[in-house]
Order: C-alpha cells, then structure tokens, then sequence
C-alpha cells in the first residue's frame, strides 16, 4: 500500500480477470510490444536496393545492428489500431479538463491541412514560391490581432509554453533596450498559476515573487502594488485565472504595472471564455500567448504537437523575435535574420506550426467573428450550467459565484468519507469518462476543475451532470468501494506509478539470454 | 453553426438552471468600459465549401515540393511515407486524445511512446530518450542547458557545422539566461579545430554530423578532447534517416544525442509541427527535460505504461523544473514510430542507401559541369557546391527553369562570405530523370552567363 | 548526548557531539507518499543554515530539504540513494539523509525542541 492506503502492487489474491485463453475480452485486445513480434529482416515498405555505387560514406558507415524490428503492413495496421483502442478521446467522449479547453477538432481541418499545397511545402524554398503560405500565416496573424485588439505577433513558438517563453525574451528584451535588465530581475507569479509560469520565468533569469489572491479568488491591485518593488520586471496573471475567474481588478492591475516601469504578461490558456466579450489589449496586457490547440480546436495529439503565438502590445512590438512576415507591396516575404534589428533573437528553426496554422485559421473561418462569440458565450454558460447543478453537492472553494469557462470544486464535501479526490475521478473512468483536471490548481485542497466546453451538446451535458451527481451522492453515502479500487472496467486498473519512479524501465532491452 | 451543439431552447433552459436573465450576466466581471459592444471585425462564419475554397486558393499559390524536381534539405528532407502512416494518425483515438495523464485509459498512447522511446535510443546509440521535443532546434536549446546543469559551468561551444538557425536558437537562449555561447565561424570544409576552443570552463561542445554542409564528422575524438577538460559533447543531427547508414553518435561517445526526426514520418508542412528526437546516457536520466513513459504494472499484475519522472517537470517543480516544456510532439513522435516500425531495419538500410546513391549520383552530375566543384570529401544525402557566380541568383534562375536546386548558404547567413554555396539534398523520392534535369538546368544557367 | 531539534520545514537534526544527522520527519515522509529518488548534497558541501541542501522527490511532489544548521556535509547515506523507500519506513532513524558537522552550535538553540515541534504538528492540522 502506498500512504494513501491504495494498492501499488499486485494482490495475490485476485482471482484471474481475464478468463480467457488469449487475455483478449471480445474487441478490448492486448497487444505486445513491436520488439516483441517484429522482426529486425520484416519491412513494410518496398524499396529495391540501388544498383552497385561508389560509397562516399567514407569511414563512416554504420556497422552492426541496430536493434530495429519491423511490421509487414498488414501486421502493424493491427498493432496500432489495436493500441489505439485503448485511448479515451474527444471524439468518444467529454473531457471535463480544465484549462484544457478539449473541444472538437473539426476533421475539416485535417483535410486543409494535408493539402499538397500546404504539406508538401518545404519552410526554406524561394520565396516566390510559398507566397500562398505567407498569406495564410498573415491571415492567421491578423485574425489573432483583431480578437485580441494588441498590435503585433509572433507566430514562431511551438507550443505553450514556448510562447510564454518569447513573450518573457519579449519582455527582457525591452527591458535590456532601457538598461533595465540588471535591476529589473523578479517577476510577480500568483500561486494559483500554471507551474509554466514560473519555470519560464527562472529559465531566463527572473526569481519569482508569489502575489495572493483575495478570499475571492482574485488578485487584488493592492495587493500587486503591495508587490511592486522597484525591482519588478513583470507580472504574470492567467485571465481568465486557473481557478476560471476572470480577474475584475485587471485594469487597475494594469495601470498600477505599468505606472511602476513593469510590463504585463498574461497566460492565454484560458482565452476560450472571451472571445468576442474582452479584448487583453483593451485590459491593457503587453503579451500574450494562445494555445492554438486549446482555443483554436487543432487536435491535442496525444501529447501534441502544440501552437502558441504571442499577441504583442506596442511597447513590446519592436523586440519580436525573427521571423516575421513583411509586405511589400503585392507580395510577402521573411524577415529571417535579427540582426540589425530590435528582434531579440530566433525561437527556433524556420517559421512556425504551419500545420497547426492551417487547421487554426479554418476553424476561424468556420466559426467567423459572430461564431467564436458565441463559442465563448456558450463555453461560459456550459461551464455554470455544470457548477449550478453540482453545487449542492459539492463544495467551492470561492463561494457561490459565477464561473467563467471552467468550474472549480475542492474536496471539503469529501471529507468525512474518507475518498480523495483522485478515487473520485478514478470512478467516473469506469462511467466512461475522462477525469477532470484534479489537483491543480495547488492554492486550493484536492482541486477538481471542469471545462465543459461549447461543443458539448445538452444532452451530454445533462448525462455528465447526472452522472456526477449519482457519484457525490454515492460517495457522501459511504460507498467506497465503487471508489478505492476504481477503475476497475479500464484496460489497466490503477497504476504502481511508485515502482516506474523507483525502478525506471524507460525502453524495452532484450531479454538475457537464460 | 455546426460545430455549436446548443440551439436557443437549450440555452435558455441551461440560463434558467443557472439563474441568469442572460448570457451577458456571467460577463459581469468584466469592467464595464471593456465590454466588447460591437462585433469584431472579422468576416461571419462560412459554410465548408467556402472554407475549402478560400484555403485552396491560398495553396494553390505555392508550389508544392513534388510537382518539380526538387533538392531542398537544410534541416527538412523530402521522403516518401507510406499511406499508412497518415491513415493511422488519424484514428481518434490518436488524433484527438489528450496527454496521457490518466494511465489506465491511456495505454495506447503511452505504450507508442515506450516504443518510440526505445526506437530513438536504438537509432542513435544511447541508453535512454524521451517523448520527444517539440523539434531539433529547441531540443539542441535544452541540450545545452543540460549541460550546464550536469557539468555546473555555463559555456557552450557551437562547432561551425551546427545548423545556422541552430545556433541562433542556442545564441538567444544563452543571452537570455546570462551563459556564455561561443559559435565558431561556418565551417564549410569541415576543417575547424574543435579542441582547441574547448577550456576548463566549457560546459559542453555541441557538434552536428551530418552537419549543415553534408559533410560526415568524426565525433570521437572530440568526445575525448572534451571529456579530458570535464566537458560533455552534445551530437546533433537533421536529417534522421542517416541514421540508417551512418555511424551512431552514441557510437562515438556523445554524452546528450539530439536531432530532428521530421524525416521518418511526417511531411515538411514548410516548418512545422517536427519532432525533436532527445536521447543521453541513463546516468544523466533525472537532468533530461521533456517527458518519459516508463514501464510498470497496474494493480492486477499486468505490465503497463505511465508517465514517469515527472517530478522534474514544470507543473511539480515549478521554478526548479528542469524546464518549462508541457508538450511533447505526440502525434509526430507517433508518426515517426510508425514509419520506423514499417520500416524495420532492414527496411531503413536499405532506403538509406537510395538516399546515399541518389546524393552521389548527383554530386557527380554537378560536378561535371564547368566551374562547379563538391565541398565534400563524404556525405549522406547532403553535399555542398560551389558556383561560379552567386548562389542565391542562380537558384532563383533554377526555379525560373521549373527546379528547385537547393539552399543558398547566404540566406541563412549572409554575412559569412559564402555566397557561392548550395547546400543540395537528393533523397529516395528524386528520380534519375529529376537529377538529369536539374544538372542539364544549372548548366544551362551557368553558360547562359545571367545577371547576379 | 542526543538531542533531536526539528524545523518548522519539517526537517530534524539528530545532534551528537558536534556532528547532526539530519533527515525528514516522519510527518513529512506521510505527506510527501511514497519516496521514488533522494538527491543527496556532495561531501565536503558547506552549508549555511536555510540552504537547500538535499531533494526528496515522491510520484507527486518534489521536497528541498534546507540545512538545519550551518556546516560542512561530513556523510552521505548511500541506503536511501539505493532504497528511498527507507525514509518511508523508517525516516527517523535507517532513512537519515546527511550528517553535517556543527559550525555554530548557537544555531541549536533555535530549533524546535521534540515537544515543541509536536505542538507545531498539531497547529497544522
């Protein structure tokens, strides 16, 4: 047992579940590794090999094996359609993830995206000849700016947190442009952020200064002005804020940051609920990043692969870092190179996403300026519709307020059952569901945060709700044991994730020989 | 719209539960004086059809890679992939799953990685790599951070083979975070005297092979000149599938592999999303940014996947992370998997040497033509020319003919006084007709004298 | 004689002589779950009370563990190194994580004495 009294090892007492001959059950199927039952002579593909040629690979080749196994195509179409299987996705079910914002990816843009015109195009050919990509990140750009009222963008980062990233580089650029990079070294973080807030922050330098939310769980000017010693060089706030409160005091917030020679970054992880509603740059943000694939609907991949641009502020404009797009007359063409510039330097290779590019601006597209208002509205109203028919149940750390996109709950109402948060998410996986995001954010005990978003139906919103309440209840009437061995209907049952720390296995070896 | 599920009736159903009069209510939080009052200014929604044919006029403005003959690389490689490999990508449960935070509905995922994890250690010679980076320029960026938190010094030599926007990438980090970058001037011949720059201070040595001119780089005797002054050598790589015919640089004694592994699976999309491929010695195991699926049981006994090592990542260590990555390239890593396991080794072999034949088999075409000489003593599927007149005309010139020729080093770095190189890739996708061209073209160009 | 101090960091210092073993409460250990790494300090490392000098990390959290007193790390325990699970089992005594040799024994005296830091456990609650 590990301290939460949870089994991390296996009992020897469980009867066998499986119960049949190939531990198959039906079409849930378990499937070997490749280095298991390919073979390092087995191809899939069909190349010949090239006639007799001089090698100019000189003492370099490659001897020896490399420890590759391969699948004929029948054989891996099986393994990976049988792996597949065992993934909850959005286009299965609800993701009740908070800040995650896991709405449906449109197939529509998949199909844009593998246009030949798009894929098949390599970041460095002449200019001349990727003229129609330019537009389409230009496009992409422009509706960026006029969703958020700010004045430029760089399109580079790769993901989140990279964004965040550029716009503190952004931030430190033009503090070192005013000679102000020696004095200006913290950065104002409330507690209730992103763990990406901070490690961005210390990877460039800054330490961090931990600002509080009120009882209300905002931040309030006083307390940031309280905060702003001489030695600021910026602030951080998430808006909507991580517990899916949208900071009311941000203005004053604002002026007083400003008024103290410091620059305001915030994290757009949450820029789902505003849409049309609020503009950062009329709040008076000086950087921004949005999460394309939160925001913008490009599918989250199993991991990624992400998009984060950041919106930047006049002040800020100047120090984006290369590439940007630059006009000339009828065409477009790359800035590529920064020196000589203000742009304090390059995010990485090439221009950016494109992939992600494409499928973003479709989505914008689809939805135009009076549908991503109503996304947001509706994301909004999805949101406290969840909080208004859970909240007799469950507690709320900040009372009985309106939410933005997101509902947060913490587990006071658990209290006296003895479960933790984690055992109730871990039901509602044999519900069929996907748990929301729990323990985060850190400023409140056991944090249970839904994100419903706008592309759930009523209908399943209802049935979430439902299903939910007949959780709580079941939990408040002390059922633990639909709890503390949950899952149990799951591929796998809970995980010892103490002995993968402990014991690291982070490849498959070859067995040694007997 | 059709991606909003709710209609009116559900909305005022869902505001009266709520107990809103309507939906501005739940803004109220917003200052008064910032409420958006008008609408943006942007276009209404349009149908599908509209949205195809807008984004295919925009793609039709490009030329496409494989509509010409085509020798472009530089850090991104044209290679065929099989049909498969998108088809399954695109499953749901693939394409729209989520970062496998909840293991027990998640094995899918985190059984791909574990393989892809062992794919990439095996590829490049070493003992452990991640989940993937988000691509080879930012992995070669927390490379070097690695560094410099392992050997606790805080200078980075760039070898001047290293990819340009590479070494941009590692100069901006190392401004931003008060380290030292010293970058050796471009070193088209491969000829630089890497041992001679590396001191008791240098944290790391970063070497790419093959490097941005083709050329096939010998890495262990600097891993030696390196280890000898308590330094580590990072080997860096953008073309993965030289992987398949060329020495590992775990082989030759690198202490941290990165690369980018766009070419084993996933499409130039001109520049993104890649894959950066990250891969050290299991000693440095708890110092390696991005994440790692590693191996365990669950409850009843069966072998299962989970994310492991998180602790050193961001959302638990904070300001101590080992750094502020979130995502990882999932569904390229996934690709890359696929296309690999398709492969099989024999199957990497074997297209590696086309790629090997169809590099020297243009390499000897180009040469042949009057005042145009290889760089290179050895390479894989990348070469450098020298021409006679202005590289970055001439290719303009080629395009003009229907060719696109390769990159002109001055594009990348139009300060270094080489503006009479081309940086040309053959792959497994150009044909015998493509490479007759493209020689017939710049001789043509060439004799035809032209203007700058 | 033996004397064990804590900190309100949950750490204890075990003093006997001029040399403390210094380790994380058993409170600590319950609140952290299970022990998977412990990052020891170098030998030879010279500390000023506060500094960080060591990390526990469990599956969900990683913990600094701050020098309880000024000094200089005289040992390392090699058996959490190898079996961080010790400091679950028994972190007041098998689980010990450095010894650290007293620069300032006025620094003691600051120190939460056994009653006292019980006290401070239960203000906690």
């Amino acid at each position: 047992m590990n301290s939460q009294g949870r089994p991390t090892r296996p009992s020897v007492d469980d009867a066998p579940r499986r119960g049949t001959f190939t531990g198959n059950r039906a079409l849930d199927m378990e499937e070997a590794l490749i280095f298991e039952t390919g073979r390092l002579d087995a191809t899939g593909v069909d190349f010949e090999a090239p006639a007799p040629f001089a090698s100019k690979l000189g003492a370099h080749a490659r001897e020896g094996a490399i420890g590759l196994p391969g699948l004929t195509e029948p054989e891996a179409v099986r393994h990976y359609v049988r792996l597949s299987r065992n993934n909850y996705s959005i286009d299965a079910g609800l993701y009740p993830l908070g800040s995650c914002t896991m709405k449906h990816n449109p197939r529509l843009n998949e199909k844009m995206a593998r246009l030949p015109g798009f894929a098949d195009l390599h970041p460095l050919q002449p200019i001349a000849t990727v003229q129609g990509a330019l537009e389409l990140i230009d496009s992409l750009a422009h509706a960026l700016l006029t969703l958020t009222g700010m004045s430029a963008v760089a399109m580079s980062p790769k993901a989140g947190a990279h964004g965040e990233l550029c716009g503190m580089m952004t931030i430190k650029a033009a503090l070192t442009a005013r000679g102000e990079d020696k004095t200006r070294t913290v950065v104002l973080v409330p507690d209730s952020a992103h763990g990406t807030n901070p490690a961005t922050a210390a990877l460039i330098g800054f330490s961090v200064r931990a600002v509080p939310a009120g009882a209300d769980g905002v931040v309030s000017a006083e307390a940031v002005r309280a905060a702003l010693t001489p030695d600021v060089a910026a602030i951080m706030l998430t808006n909507p804020n991580t517990c899916g409160l949208f900071e009311r005091n941000i203005v004053e917030i604002a002026d007083a940051v400003h008024a103290a020679g410091a620059y305001f970054y915030c994290d757009g992880a949450n820029f789902n609920a505003v849409m049309g509603k609020a503009r950062p740059g009329d709040l008076g943000v000086d950087a921004m990043h949005i999460n394309l694939h939160k925001t913008f609907s490009t599918p989250h991949g199993g991991g990624g692969p992400g998009a984060g641009p950041v919106v930047l502020s006049e002040r800020l404009a100047a120090f984006a870092p290369a590439p940007s797009i630059v006009r000339n007359g009828q065409s477009l063409s790359l800035a590529e190179h920064s020196d000589g510039t203000q742009a304090f330097g390059r995010m990485s290779a090439f221009h950016g996403q494109m992939g992600m590019f494409v499928r973003a601006l479709a989505y914008i597209l689809s939805h135009g300026g009076d549908g991503l208002r109503q996304a947001s509205e509706d994301a909004v109203l999805a949101a406290n519709y969840v909080r208004a028919s859970l909240s007799d149940l469950m507690s709320a750390p900040f009372g009985d307020q309106p939410c933005m996109h997101e509902a947060l709950f913490d587990d006071r109402w658990l209290k006296d059952t003895g479960l933790t948060t984690l055992d109730f998410a871990k039901a509602m996986i044999d519900e069929g569901y996907h748990p929301m995001t729990v323990y985060f954010p850190l400023v409140v005990h056991g944090a249970m945060l839904i994100e419903p978003t706008e592309s759930e139906s009523k209908a399943s919103l209802d049935l979430f709700i439902m299903t939910l309440r007949d959780l709580a209840m079941s939990a408040l009437a002390g059922e633990r044991e639909r709890f503390v061995a949950a899952p149990v209907a799951a591929p796998r049952r809970r995980l010892d994730e103490t002995r993968a720390a402990r014991q690291p296995t982070l490849r498959w070896m070859k067995p040694a020989p007997a | 719209m059709r991606y909003l599920p709710l209609d009116a009736v559900d909305r005022a159903q869902m505001l009266a539960r709520v107990g809103a009069p309507d939906v501005d209510a739940l803004f109220a939080d917003i200052p008064a004086a910032k409420r958006l009052a008008a609408p943006l200014d942007l276009p209404n929604g349009l149908g599908e059809i509209e949205v195809e044919r807008r984004l295919a006029r925009m793609a039709g403005r490009n030329v496409a890679a494989g509509s010409v003959p085509f020798f472009l690389g530089a850090g991104a490689y044209r290679h065929h992939v099989p049909a498969t490999v998108d088809h399954l990508i695109q499953r749901s449960e693939f394409l729209t799953s989520y970062t496998p935070y909840q293991p027990e509905i998640a094995q899918g995922t985190l059984q791909v990685l574990f393989e892809f994890q062992t794919q990439v250690a095996a590829l490049t010679g070493m003992e452990v790599a991640n989940a993937s980076m988000y691509d080879g320029s930012t992995a070669c960026g927390e490379a070097i951070l690695m560094a410099h938190r392992l050997t606790r010094r805080r200078k980075a030599v760039l070898s001047g083979g290293l990819h340009p926007q590479y070494s941009d990438v590692a100069a901006t980090l190392g401004v931003m975070a008060n380290d030292e970058i010293v970058r050796l001037p471009l070193d088209p011949r491969a000829a630089e005297d890497l041992a001679t720059q590396i001191d008791d201070e240098t944290s790391c040595v970063v070497v790419q092979s093959p490097d941005f001119f083709g050329n096939l780089r010998d890495l262990k005797p600097i891993a030696a000149a390196a280890h000898a002054k308590g330094a580590l050598l990072i080997a860096v790589f953008t073309e993965a599938m030289s992987l398949g015919a060329v020495r590992s640089p775990g082989e030759m004694d690198a202490d941290i592999v990165v690369g980018e592994g766009q070419s084993i699976g996933n499409a130039l999309s001109f520049g993104g999303p890649y894959v950066g491929l990250f891969a050290t010695r299991l000693k440095n195991v708890r110092q390696m940014p991005g994440r790692l699926a590693g191996e365990t049981v669950d409850a009843d006994g069966r072998c299962s996947f989970v994310l492991t090592l998180s602790t050193r990542e961001q959302h638990i260590r904070r300001e101590k992370a080992t750094s502020n990555i979130c995502t990882n390239s999932g569904l390229c890593a996934l690709a890359f998997s696929i296309h690999l396991t398709l492969l099989g080794e024999a199957g990497l072999r074997r297209v590696a040497a086309l790629n090997h034949a169809a590099a020297v088999d243009l390499a000897e075409r180009l040469s042949a033509i009057p005042g145009v000489s290889v760089v290179n003593d050895a390479f894989f599927n990348e070469f450098t020319i020298r021409t006679p007149r202005a590289a970055a005309g001439l290719i303009d010139e080629l395009v003009a003919r229907g060719i696109i020729g390769g990159l002109p080093v001055s594009r990348l770095a139009p300060r270094a006084g080489l503006d009479d190189l081309i940086v040309v890739a053959a792959t497994e996708v150009s044909t015998l007709a493509d490479r007759q061209a493209y020689a017939a073209a710049l001789a043509q160009c060439l004799q035809a004298g032209g203007k700058k | 004689m033996t004397d064990t101090r804590y900190t309100k960091d949950h750490e204890y210092a075990r003093v006997e002589g001029d040399v403390a073993t210094v380790g994380i409460s058993d409170h600590a250990q319950e609140a952290l779950g299970d022990v998977v790494f412990v990052e020891l300090p170098a030998l030879g490392a010279k500390l000023a009370k506060g500094d960080s000098a060591a990390v526990v990390e469990s599956v969900k959290a990683a913990s600094d563990v701050f020098a309880p007193v000024s000094g200089e790390v005289v040992e390392v325990n090699k058996d959490v190194d190898a079996q961080p699970a010790l400091i679950n089992e028994d972190a007041m005594g098998r689980g010990w994580i450095f010894k650290i040799k007293v620069a300032n024994a006025a620094e003691l005296t600051s120190l939460l004495s056994e009653v006292d830091y019980a006290a401070f456990l239960k203000t906690l609650a």
